[in-house]
């Protein structure tokens, strides 16, 4: 059995009288890539935002690399990497500006992140664009960027909300190999998508119905609890099974 | 049959940038016609241009007839466009958004309510929550029935289903061939090869130029050379073996597969496959032939344009 990276006990969050997360309890293991999917509105910022330690719970427990989400937000912040479509980098820095202000946040060295700077240029061949302003950039370089600059300061864990949202076939492919790269190096993926091939990519998944955990496990083993031949008719039966 | 939009020679730089070189193509009364190509291939900048939004520098396009150029005036008034970005007012209500549109439009919820029946249902219950606290799926429907509420002639839609839930995507082009066959033509870009098989012909546009444009059918019917499918355990080792091989064109993973595109499937290049399986292979496997899917003939022009 291998370590245990998240653990979320009970885990509620209520705006007023809206329950978004409702009582979920899962764990995620180390060096795994765990597809966190749900449809649009089921909880998936909240709970994300909650283990991530911007968001503190309403009741229940998480603890995420070691530390409380609640009571030690900040040594859990200091232990991930994280990655949104939208709001990952700055378009009117350059591309090292953003580095260093990345690295920087994570109290990376000066001497650290010229060295991890320089060193993460030369793998995504992006050298020569140290200067260019990031919005100058093509989308699929940006989510490279995006993603090296999460995990720059080594983190344990990285979580990825849409990372490759509105991205064509290629890009999203070329993405996924930078995760399993990331992934063999031993830093765990916590990933969400709506892209459903995508969901095939993770070694376990989770699928949220209305602040709940639906459904749990391998790729495999949903399909076959579910007797379905594809990942959207798991969701499309969890759905179903939600409305009756 | 009169085409109902028609675009001639559209070209746009920006800057050094050439956004859009020299496209034409036409949409007709009872069709959706959808764009697909990678980001920056110059998808936007063409509904900008259709809408009037943008000035071409060079082409003409028209609408029912009129001119993007002189009648611009005309078309805005009797288009919906949904622009690629979230465009409501997010600190009004939703029936507060949807009353705004149907105003500036000169129309009423209740004259037009018929068009966005099917997807209103859906958003009632949340009539008085401010837009901006929808989920996407929910934001992207009610931008769309503020696009139609006041009966519009065409109907634009910018990757409308990015950031949206598989099913929720499902309901929403169930939606959209409803409104076709009410008579509104629609010209729509997206991101999702799933989607691309529900339009009745597709444009594939890459560096400002339509590659192609034909129906679903011919595209895929048009895939050049022979697909294998391989499922295992663990996808990552039949790529390596099998990364390097001449006979083999392009190499991607699909879901759970992998599709391996090779120019024939004869005897011989398919033992020299299956060997080189057999011997690196640790655990089970599949192999078999596949038809292409439409994200196979995507992948594959994509191929062709980067040689």
């Amino acid at each position: 059995m291998s370590d245990v990276i998240i653990q979320a006990s009970n885990l509620s969050r209520r705006f007023g009288n809206f329950v978004a997360v409702d009582n979920i309890t899962f764990e995620v293991r180390s060096g795994e890539i765990f597809g966190f999917l749900g449809a649009n509105g089921a909880g998936k910022t909240t709970a994300m935002r909650i283990l991530c330690g911007l968001l503190a719970p309403s009741s229940g427990s998480a603890t995420v690399c070691g530390y409380d989400v609640a009571t030690q937000s900040e040594q859990v912040k200091l232990n991930i990497g994280y990655m949104s479509q939208r709001f990952s980098l700055f378009d009117d820095l350059s591309v090292w500006d953003n580095i260093s202000f990345y690295a920087g946040i994570y109290k990376m060295s000066r001497a650290q992140i010229k060295d991890a700077g320089n060193t993460m240029l030369d793998k995504l061949e992006l050298s020569k664009y140290k200067n260019r302003l990031v919005g100058s950039l093509p989308l699929g370089w940006k989510q490279k960027l995006a993603f090296a600059i999460a995990i720059i300061h080594k983190p344990q864990l990285v979580f990825l909300d849409e990372p490759t949202g509105g991205v064509d076939p290629i890009t999203r492919r070329a993405f996924w190999d930078m995760l399993y790269a990331a992934a063999i190096e031993g830093i765990t993926i916590f990933v969400t998508t709506h892209y459903l091939d995508e969901a095939e990519y993770c070694d376990r998944i989770s699928i949220m119905v209305n602040g709940k955990i639906g459904a749990l496990g391998t790729p495999l083993e949903l399909k076959e609890q579910f007797k379905v031949l594809s990942i959207y008719d798991v969701i499309l039966a969890l759905a179903r099974g939600e409305e009756a | 049959m009169q085409a109902f939009i028609s675009a001639q020679g559209l070209v746009k730089h920006y800057g050094n940038t050439l956004a859009l070189d020299n496209v034409s193509f036409e949409v007709y009364q009872n069709e959706i016609l959808g764009f697909i190509g990678p980001d920056g291939a110059g998808k936007s900048t063409l509904f900008e241009i259709l809408t009037t939004l943008l000035i071409p520098d060079a082409g003409e396009a028209s609408i029912n007839g009129m001119d993007i150029h002189k009648d611009y005036g005309k078309i805005r008034a009797s288009i919906g466009f949904m622009p690629g970005k979230f465009s409501l007012y997010q600190d009004l209500t939703v029936q507060e958004n949807l009353s705004f549109f149907a105003n500036i439009f000169g129309s009423s919820i209740e004259e037009n309510y018929h068009l966005i029946k099917g997807i209103y249902e859906l958003l009632k219950p949340f009539a008085n929550r401010k837009a901006g606290a929808l989920s996407g799926g929910m934001k992207q429907k009610l931008a769309l029935c503020c696009a139609l509420i006041h009966k519009p002639l065409a109907l634009f839609l910018d990757e409308p289903t990015t950031g949206v839930d598989a099913v929720s995507r499902t309901e929403f082009w169930d939606n959209l061939m409803q409104i076709r066959d009410s008579g509104i033509p629609i010209v729509v870009s997206t991101p999702y090869m799933d989607e691309a098989t529900r339009c009745d012909r597709v444009a594939m546009i890459h560096n400002g130029r339509i590659m192609k444009l034909d129906t679903p059918d011919n595209i895929i019917k048009g895939y050049d050379g022979k697909l294998l499918s391989i499922t295992c355990k663990d996808r990552q080792k039949p790529k390596a073996l099998l990364q390097n091989e001449a006979a083999i064109t392009s190499l991607y993973s699909f879901g759970d597969a992998l599709h391996i595109s090779l120019n024939n499937t004869d005897a011989s290049t398919l033992k020299l496959i299956s060997s080189k399986l057999e011997q690196g292979m640790d655990s089970p496997y599949q192999i078999k032939e596949v038809f292409p899917i439409f994200e196979d003939c995507f992948l594959q022009l994509m191929g062709q344009m980067k040689k």
